[in-house]
């Protein structure tokens, strides 16, 4: 039957045979694709779209008016701009700190290296409350840290500057783990290949190495900006949470649950997911870019 | 112009890597750095870059101390066996690369360079290829693309490790020839590095066989074939059998028949003789080892024999295609004369 009609390719395709779609029926290493491809849609969308899905249904209670006036008031739109912009420095100022911290780690063979190494994965482990309270003792004009800078006229707890210390420690892992391995993998026939056609070693990190980094560091950065733009534990202690002026757009959320507003939460939940996709696909299509020079 | 290595010992942790090295290449020499894994040769090779140092010993170019310059500063075209080729830079870009580094006073201008990528590109036979990045090319085409890279900065010594290494037997062969050319052309003192004697051979114009780490003879292709000074190059160079014998003042006594010796500072008594298979004669009855044929192949322009003596030793041997050797059949059992025997110390 099937397979004996299938079986006999002579004149081109035999009447009455249609032909298995190709991606479900090619000859496989491993058995179980329809099974696992079936779990992986279900698991994913359990978990990750239909919670989505809510989100954006929920915030129609009072029409497209009501979701209007709450993401265009001006409280809400501060909060985004103090969300994203302090995310995004902090994961810029992550990038470079980071990028060193990596290269110190991997190139550089010091008593206590492993040590250092897995401090670095504190902010990882640390529970953000515990990291917010720490950051905000520290801080505070009487803390070990602030004391010293209040005499500057450098205020960092309760302040704009105090959410960008607490982002900078939680983002900080995500840059040195991005880059760690590929600079560890690195070539290192290619940094001596510059250095034979007579590259400085600062022409070699700048020109050779560098690029060869960026998409790790792109990575690195966009995890490092996703993880602060939604962090909440570690910042709602020593941001202060001054409507307009230090109220991050988490702790906003918070604040109109409390109020049982929840189509306004779920609002302002939407804008928030729709800059963060903004900046993701960005953030793609820049790696497509680079992952296509760098291989093919 | 030439180059000159004088008592180069390096050791690593715990191995000498090369101990007490002396050659010299002439100004345009082809020369080839032979050995097997571990004789040190990379090493070598990485020394005369100026990647590593040695431990102690001297390296000179026309008189003026390697040691002294570091790898930037020797002017050397190095290609690596991996080409090591800047992956994010297009084939123009990496060719231009070592022309572009230099100091802004020495700079060529912009014209100047573009120029020069493109008469290297013509060189190596990629004048289409400018755009495209290393990933968009076959391995042939990356090692040419890395040839190029090297010699733009008009390298006062070229340097290649295994060019050939990574390479599938078809392009290898043209790739050879190619290179063969293009040193002719440019005439620039060339060494590269390979475990391929048939490579070593047919390319250098000299070649220094290493063996952990120590210079094992030094000769032209020709010389190291005939007079090989060791059984270690002797062996290297291509196949051969081994037979236990006695040697008495240059005839070499197998127990039964004897052969005169080639001999290469063996002393009189027990040795160990060696002979190439194309080296022997076949005969059904006549002097030379009683052996047993195990298989009649092909082998080119020649006819390969496996034969067995009774006491289970294997000899292989070639025979041309109209020899005696075609009648054979397995199973037969025939004399196996050698007609060159060496023996060394």
């Amino acid at each position: 039957m099937t397979a004996s009609t299938a079986a006999q390719p002579t004149n081109g395709t035999p009447e009455n045979f249609t032909p298995p779609h190709p991606s479900l029926h090619t000859n496989r290493v491993l058995p179980g694709f329809k099974m696992s491809l079936g779990f992986t849609i279900a698991y994913v969308s359990l978990i990750v779209l239909i919670p989505l899905a809510a989100l954006a249904a929920r915030p129609w209670e009072h029409g497209w008016d009501g979701f209007w006036s709450v993401v265009t008031d001006g409280r809400v739109l501060a909060s985004l701009r103090l969300s994203f912009v302090t995310a995004a420095a902090a994961a810029t100022l992550n990038l470079f700190v980071g990028l060193i911290i990596a290269w110190v780690l991997t190139r550089y063979k010091f008593p206590g290296v492993n040590i250092l190494d897995a401090f670095v994965d504190l902010p990882f482990a640390l529970p953000t409350a515990v990291a917010g309270i720490a950051l905000c003792t520290l801080y505070a004009t009487n803390g070990w840290v602030g004391s010293l800078l209040a005499p500057l006229g450098i205020k960092v707890a309760y302040t704009p500057l105090g959410i960008f210390v607490a982002l900078v420690f939680v983002g900080l892992p995500f840059v040195v783990r991005s880059v760690q391995p590929v600079l560890a993998d690195f070539d290192a026939e290619v940094e001596e290949a510059a250095l034979t056609l007579g590259a400085s070693p600062w022409q070699t990190a700048i020109r050779v190495i560098l690029p060869g980094l960026a998409p790790a560091l792109l990575t690195g950065f966009s995890l490092a900006m996703a993880r602060a733009v939604g962090e909440y534990g570690s910042v709602i202690f020593i941001a202060g949470n001054m409507p307009y002026v230090s109220e991050i757009t988490p702790q906003l959320i918070i604040i109109k649950l409390q109020e049982y507003d929840y189509a306004g939460a779920a609002s302002v939940g939407m804008i928030m997911l729709l800059c963060s996709l903004v900046i993701l696909a960005i953030i793609n299509a820049l790696q497509i870019w680079l992952f296509k020079r760098g291989r093919a | 112009m030439s180059l000159t290595v004088s008592n180069i010992t390096k050791t690593f942790t715990k191995f000498a890597a090369l101990s007490d090295v002396t050659f010299e290449a002439e100004p345009g020499e082809f020369l080839a750095l032979l050995g097997p894994s571990g004789s040190g040769k990379t090493t070598l090779l990485r020394l005369l870059a100026g990647l590593d140092q040695p431990d102690s010993g001297a390296i000179a170019f026309d008189g003026e101390n390697f040691l002294s310059l570091n790898a930037r500063e020797r002017r050397i075209g190095m290609v690596f066996q991996s080409y090591a080729l800047f992956r994010h830079m297009t084939v123009a870009e990496n060719i231009a690369f070592g022309l572009t580094v230099r100091p802004a006073g020495e700079r060529k201008t912009k014209a100047q360079i573009k120029a020069k990528v493109e008469s290297l590109l013509k060189l190596i036979q990629l004048e289409e290829y400018g755009k495209r990045f290393p990933a968009q090319l076959s391995g042939g085409q990356r090692q040419r693309v890395a040839l190029a890279r090297a010699l733009a900065i008009e390298p006062r010594i070229l340097l290649l490790d295994e060019p050939f290494g990574a390479l599938d037997a078809l392009v290898r062969k043209d790739l050879r020839r190619w290179l063969r050319r293009i040193h002719d052309e440019t005439g620039v003192t060339t060494v590269f590095v390979t475990h391929d004697q048939e490579e070593a051979l047919d390319l250098a114009d000299r070649v220094v066989v290493l063996k952990e780490g120590r210079i094992e003879q030094i000769g032209a292709p020709l010389e190291l074939y005939r007079e090989p000074k060791s059984a270690f190059v002797f062996e290297f160079l291509g196949a051969n059998n081994q037979a236990p014998g006695t040697l008495l003042g240059g005839t070499i006594d197998f127990g039964g028949f004897t052969a005169t010796a080639i001999v290469k500072g063996a002393s009189d008594g027990a040795v160990t003789a060696r002979f190439r298979p194309f080296d022997t004669q076949i005969s059904r009855s006549g002097p030379g080892f009683a052996v047993k044929v195990l298989s009649v192949l092909p082998a080119g322009a020649n006819l390969r024999l496996e034969l067995q003596t009774a006491d289970g030793q294997v000899f292989e041997t070639q025979h041309a295609h109209d020899s005696e050797a075609s009648d054979l059949h397995v199973g037969d059992t025939v004399s196996l004369l050698p007609t060159k025997v060496y023996v060394f110390a």
